[in-house]
């Protein structure tokens, strides 16, 4: 039993590693330090770069332009990214439509699609969630009516992520509402949002930011040819998209490198005051969770040896959203904790480009913890809630 | 044995009560927070008129004479209601150290115009680099060479809440002995527009304000020394510990709000066919949330019987109350967020309002675990 790498596995380290200290816009990672929000531009900058390197999309095989790594590859790129503080990749087109597309979509639906999903020339969201159906989303009943050559779709999409930015949503639909089982009437299609039709709403979240919206369709006309796969099988499809991504799934990386500068942190005696490391009561619950990263980074670990191995996930490979978002909790608690007083002043100013960074109230970015701890409060709700998730698992995985 | 209210106090339960049921929804605290003060005016002259400012003023101070009891009465219906004017800040903090201290002139000018909503005010004793020790004192007030009837002060103090607001802020600073000594702290009234006063107000993620205040060569005689140089601690000690209660309650209100709104919120919510509350997985959570409450409640109550006691029992009870609300507080607010689901990490929902009040008061005045540390200590129990 070894979790060595193989003199590839570490050399493709070291070129990843040097990607992000060269070739990634420096800029965009010295924002992502200081919390600085990145604008759409800088998105789409940064995927361009990644794309230019031939890293446009790191999950997807190589005969549709993906990189064709390894899960063991895609572990380490995700690693490394975090220890860079870069951000993620907008998983909408990358992770989600793109291998719906690439799995189930026609010919002509690939080449339409995918080479402006690898490039980042579309800015992709998802239509899943609707007002009355989070959890049960089953219960969908936005309506795809077949009209011709056209469906006809009205109805509501809610919580959909940078919608504001989005050029296309991918949505699932009733296209059939005289079914046995309600999955069954539900299908997947591509509808794009520059048309007439379709409203964005944004909704502020309890931080204060928009990055969530809710969008109606008014009598939306979008073409056959833009139904993915069969109609009524939309569900079937979602369903393998979720198996699709096991792995990062936990987040281990970006908890692993808020771990550790957090712990940097407790170093230092900022403003004068004792620092966090003589704290025993923070330092105790800080090696727990520390704990807690080890025992994850293991069973995600295990999932990846078994995937590496041509073998299925394991069974473990099912608690890893909820261990994963539970740890990520912790953590925003326990920063929120080491700022104290100064995780209460609420300054969004203070994080936008041209702020001067020595005027910031608190150190650093300290002022972010609570808004950071707030906003993620959705992580165990979003995608499946936790109590979704521990359902999933006793009926799958326990048999009950 | 008797744990009811008296007269006194369910008749001001009863007019608080009202207030916020007729005139402070939700919609309107709203309003009221995202004004540029962050308060209502009107609302707040209405509190110094309803006499609920002076609740816990003597008699002689032209006060009601009521006790930490009253005031665990009023805070937690604001909690309830979610109340932004600035009680805490003048009646409590401010008007803690002033009833304790100050002299009759100090009295007259400041306290009086404070409850009457006159004078806003605030009390200046947390510094950059204190964490949540109070005796943690490094802003110094130098008397001239000559004589001790002046002094310049200069340095920092951070998170004042009402900071930007207040016309009067009592500054605690250090006037001998070391940086965390408790000996020789001495209290200041100074003029918010005092050369040498930069202020810098912000608001708060509890839809409050506070501020940063830095101290440059400020001077102050001796008219503005608020009781005896050198022996401010016990005074700022127990304004603070006042507070501590206060916020207490007002979280158990909080709590008490987020718990029946999820609840509620749990029957009507319809999924897989059935409201969700016909889940054993949450019904348990939302008995553990009601559990929190209650425990809470009946420990404030013996907090605050110990607060009017006073001495070593009332440090201990402060400590025990805001380690208890510390860990209620979190459970039942995040509790609150999970089971309401998306809406619940919705700004237009009022629960992601209570549940960041409920954070904010975490913060504040000791977290949960400083408090259980100070129980634990030696010295303390």
């Amino acid at each position: 039993m070894n979790v060595t790498f193989s003199n590839e596995e570490i050399a493709f380290r070291a070129e990843v590693r040097a990607f992000f200290e060269t070739e990634f816009p420096q800029d965009i990672l010295e924002k992502q330090r200081l919390s600085i929000a990145l604008t759409r531009e800088d998105v789409v900058r940064w995927h361009k770069v990644a794309y230019k390197r031939g890293w446009g999309a790191p999950n997807w095989p190589t005969e549709h332009g993906g990189t064709g790594w390894t899960s063991v590859q895609k572990y380490i790129f995700a690693d490394e990214q975090a220890r860079a503080s870069a951000p993620v990749y907008l998983s909408f087109g990358v992770s989600m439509v793109g291998p719906i597309i690439y799995t189930f979509g026609t010919e002509q639906q690939k080449q339409r699609f995918l080479p402006d999903i690898l490039e980042f020339n579309t800015w992709w969201c998802q239509g899943y969630s609707e007002p009355g159906s989070g959890s049960d989303l089953a219960s969908l009943s936005t309506k795809a009516d077949l009209n011709g050559d056209h469906y006809v779709v009205n109805g509501t999409k809610t919580w959909t992520t940078l919608a504001q930015f989005a050029d296309w949503i991918f949505c699932l639909v009733r296209t059939n509402s005289d079914v046995a089982r309600r999955q069954e009437g539900i299908s997947f299609v591509l509808i794009d949002m520059k048309q007439p039709g379709v409203s964005v709403k944004p909704i502020k979240l309890l931080d204060g930011e928009c990055e969530v919206n809710e969008i109606h369709f008014d009598n939306v006309k979008i073409p056959v040819e833009n139904l993915v796969g069969e109609e009524g099988k939309g569900w079937t499809y979602g369903k393998v998209l979720l198996q699709h991504e096991r792995t990062n799934i936990a987040g281990v990386a970006n908890s692993k490198y808020r771990l550790e500068r957090l712990r940097a942190q407790t170093n230092e005696s900022i403003r004068g005051a004792t620092p966090l490391a003589n704290n025993s009561v923070f330092m105790r619950k800080l090696a727990a969770a520390e704990v807690e990263l080890k025992a994850l980074e293991y069973t995600e670990l295990r999932t990846l040896a078994s995937i590496s191995s041509g073998k299925a996930p394991g069974p473990e490979s099912s608690i890893l959203k909820v261990a994963g978002t539970e740890l990520h909790q912790q953590i925003d608690s326990l920063y929120v904790e080491a700022a104290g007083y100064y995780a209460l002043p609420f300054v969004p100013e203070q994080y936008d480009i041209d702020f001067p960074i020595d005027e910031r109230i608190g150190n650093g970015t300290q002022t972010k913890s609570a808004l950071s701890y707030f906003n993620h409060r959705k992580v165990s709700i979003f995608g499946g809630s936790n109590e979704i998730q521990k359902n999933i698992i006793a009926k799958h995985v326990l048999g009950i | 044995m008797d744990l009811s209210l008296n007269d006194v106090q369910m008749m001001l339960a009863d007019s608080v009560d009202k207030f916020i049921g007729n005139d402070y929804d939700f919609e309107t605290r709203q309003k009221y927070a995202d004004s540029k003060q962050g308060y209502s005016d009107a609302a707040w002259q209405t509190f110094a008129e309803l006499g609920w400012t002076s609740v816990t003023l003597s008699e002689d101070d032209g006060g009601f004479g009521g006790g930490p009891v009253d005031l665990t009465v009023v805070m937690e219906r604001f909690g309830r209601g979610l109340v932004v004017e600035p009680f805490l800040a003048n009646v409590v903090l401010a008007g803690g150290v002033l009833k304790r201290d100050a002299n009759a002139t100090q009295k007259s000018a400041w306290l009086l115009a404070a409850i009457s909503g006159e004078l806003q005010t605030t009390l200046a004793f947390t510094e950059p680099s204190s964490g949540y020790q109070i005796s943690d004192i490094t802003t110094t007030a130098v008397s001239g060479e000559d004589d001790d009837q002046s002094w310049q002060l200069s340095g920092s103090k951070a998170h004042v809440i009402n900071g930007g607001s207040a016309e009067l802020i009592i500054v605690a600073a250090r006037t001998s002995g070391e940086r965390r000594d408790k000996h020789g702290i001495t209290l200041f009234g100074i003029p918010a527009t005092a050369p040498g006063m930069t202020i810098r107000s912000y608001p708060t993620v509890d839809g409050l304000r506070a501020a940063e205040i830095s101290l440059d060569n400020v001077m102050a005689n001796h008219s503005q020394v608020i009781g005896k140089i050198d022996s401010g601690y016990e005074t700022l000690n127990s304004a603070v510990a006042d507070a501590t209660l206060a916020v207490c309650a007002e979280a158990i209100g909080i709590m008490t709000v987020l718990t029946e709104k999820t609840i509620e919120f749990s029957k009507g919510r319809v999924q897989f066919g059935v409201p969700i509350s016909s889940f054993q997985a949450l019904q348990h959570r939302m008995v553990e949330m009601y559990t929190a409450c209650e425990q809470s409640r009946s420990l404030l109550m013996w907090a605050a019987m110990m607060m009017h006691k006073g001495g070593p029992a009332a440090e201990q009870a402060i400590h025990s109350i805001k380690y208890q609300v510390g860990i209620a507080g979190k459970r039942v607010g995040e509790e609150a967020i999970q089971i309401h689901g998306g809406m619940g990490v919705t700004w237009e929902l009022d629960v992601s309002h209570y549940f960041k009040r409920l954070t904010a008061i975490g913060l504040m005045f000791g977290s949960a675990d400083w408090h259980l540390d100070q129980l634990a200590a030696p010295d303390v129990a």
